[in-house]
């Protein structure tokens, strides 16, 4: 699989991330070498072996229904770059 | 019933399918033990997991599971005792990890029915396609800065069962009964409230056209339709859009629209590019979701009697109409109204009081069933004095008035005002005496073949008798002067 720069730039648009057109070729040759690295996994014969999907416990843990976290609004906010009284705020985003 | 939507070269048939996402009923969040319970001040139902913070980890709620569980065993359908939980990727502010945990892939529910009736007494069965469980979002609030928007986390991570149905909906109607019987199933086995207005259950719809017997064409999806009468109107106009697009010679694009009742018109909400690319992973925070058999079974042994068994039983055990049961069992509250008022007495009578005058007075003062200035206990008396013969049906009228206004018993307002039917053969004879008296030419006239003035000499007696006369014994006492 070998992406072409029309989809690298996809994916940055769908991350947010705002990149030059200067970079993409680079950008380009690090997402194809990143790619290629994986692809070494098709080599490997999982015909007939179950898909793994993690290591451990088999099964999720459950916990009870009741309330034991909240009330932290001060902590909740303490990273925004931005805030107005209870509020985070973000540049404004309407549809 | 079929509808057709008459285009330029014939006629075109419609194809919904629904997409209903219903708040589960839990006191803490899906993955958070923060609380999920509405209307908190700003930002304070919210712990570090809901909030994004790295390293966080998410914890399934068992409640959450078992609402998802209840509502799969009430629409009939499949429970997955093995179920996996995904990432969905998009971007928004609202959305503070940049994904929303759902399930893709292995869904907890899969196929199910759910059997509507619509005006004409028809029954059709709708599938479900799947049911699962997700994350709700945070809202934001566009309005109360010129440059920003603000951000309110207290609905992130609240629980979400989003119903999926089969595209077997073929006209606004049938869409309207899903809806309702879709909200009675969750109230009655209290996984969502299904209070729209406040968001609690939302529907996304799928809208296509096709010509009889093709296989289905493109289809837009109507986002975030918060009413039910809303979602009868975006399908009307969403597919007479779509008919003439087809008939111009254009094609349909997939695409996301937004309903906007003011205009009566649905809008394209997003741009193309970004359509639905989610890039749905596995979430590697989250094992697979494993639940028991034995665990699944004690759950349906506890389920509630749901609408349509309660109909039937309604229908077998007071023999009362199936429209009567219908309208009975709409909401478990007014079914247990209804119970109580009908245990040891007349059910028919009490079906016709409670569907007839009781509604009516709710309507009239505005007041809920829960709410309600008659208990079932204070109508069941009054019917009492009905069929023990103190009082008629016409006074019990006049009673029941009396009943909403003081709050008194039946029993207490018919000694009050003496109300008490009279059955004193002597009595009612005078009366029929005396108005034979008053109305020689109407005696003559019927006397003379005209029988339809016997409803009006019942009239006057009972009229002299301030309507407390026996009307069977009014009657008797008639016939045999006249």
């Amino acid at each position: 699989m070998s992406l072409d720069p029309a989809t690298v730039r996809r994916i940055a648009r769908l991350a947010r991330i705002g990149i030059d057109e200067s970079d993409l070729p680079a950008l380009q040759r690090e997402l194809n070498g990143i790619l290629g690295w994986i692809e070494q996994l098709n080599e490997v014969d999982i015909d007939n072996v179950e898909p793994m999907v993690g290591t451990g416990h088999a099964a999720l843990r459950m916990r009870e229904d009741v309330v034991t976290d909240g009330d932290a609004r001060e902590a909740v906010l303490s990273n925004a770059p931005d805030t107005a009284g209870p509020y985070y705020t973000v540049p404004k985003v309407v549809e | 019933m079929t509808y057709l939507i008459e285009g330029r070269d014939g006629p075109w048939e419609l194809v919904v399918g629904l997409e209903v996402h219903a708040q589960v009923i839990s006191q803490s969040k899906l993955f958070s033990g923060a609380s999920a319970s509405y209307g908190g001040e700003p930002n304070t139902h919210v712990s570090l997991v809901d909030a994004g913070f790295p390293g966080m980890l998410p914890v399934i709620n068992r409640e959450c599971v078992a609402q998802a569980v209840r509502t799969g065993l009430g629409l009939k359908a499949r429970v997955n005792l093995e179920s996996r939980f995904d990432r969905k990727n998009y971007f928004y502010a609202d959305l503070p990890t940049g994904y929303q945990i759902s399930q893709f892939t292995h869904p907890i529910i899969g196929e199910g029915a759910i059997e509507i009736e619509l005006a004409d007494g028809s029954t059709r069965m709708i599938g479900i396609t799947r049911l699962h469980l997700e994350q709700d979002a945070g809202k934001s609030m566009h309005d109360q800065d010129p440059a920003r928007s603000f951000i309110d986390l207290n609905r992130a991570g609240v629980a979400l069962m989003e119903i999926v149905s089969e595209p077997d909906i073929r006209t606004p109607e049938e869409a309207g009964a899903y809806l309702r019987k879709l909200r009675m199933i969750l109230r009655y086995l209290g996984t969502c409230d299904g209070n729209m207005e406040e968001g609690s259950m939302r529907a996304d719809v799928n809208v296509s056209v096709r010509k009889a017997g093709e296989p289905f064409r493109t289809r837009c999806e109507i986002k975030n339709v918060n009413s039910i009468r809303y979602v009868m109107q975006a399908i009307e106009v969403e597919a007479v859009r779509q008919v003439e697009i087809w008939e111009g010679g254009g094609s349909v694009d997939q695409e996301t629209r937004l309903f906007d009742p003011a205009r009566s018109e649905t809008r394209s909400l997003r741009s193309k590019e970004d359509a639905h690319d989610y890039r749905y992973f596995p979430d590697p925070d989250l094992l697979p979701l494993v639940i028991e058999e034995a665990w699944v079974q004690d759950l349906a042994a506890h389920l509630p009697e749901l609408p349509d068994a309660k109909c039937q039983r309604f229908q077998d055990e007071y023999g009362i109409p199936r429209y009567d049961a219908g309208v009975l069992v709409a909401e478990q509250a007014t079914a247990d109204f209804y119970e109580t008022v009908a245990r040891g007495r007349d059910p028919r009578l009490a079906a016709n009081w409670v569907i007839g005058d009781f509604f009516a007075a709710l309507n009239r003062t505005g007041r809920t069933i829960q709410d309600s200035p008659i208990s079932a206990d204070a109508l069941g008396g009054m019917l009492d004095l009905i069929t023990d013969g103190t009082i008629n049906g016409k006074i019990a009228k006049d009673v029941f008035e009396e009943m909403l206004e003081s709050g008194e018993s039946a029993a207490e307002i018919v000694e009050r005002k003496g109300l008490r039917q009279v059955t004193d053969t002597g009595a009612i004879d005078a009366a029929v005496q005396a108005v034979l008296d008053k109305n020689p030419d109407k005696l003559a006239e019927y006397r003379s073949g005209k029988d339809k003035l016997f409803g009006f000499f019942v009239g006057q007696v009972m009229k002299a008798m301030a309507g407390k006369g026996n009307p069977a014994l009014v009657n008797e006492a008639l016939k045999k002067v006249l």
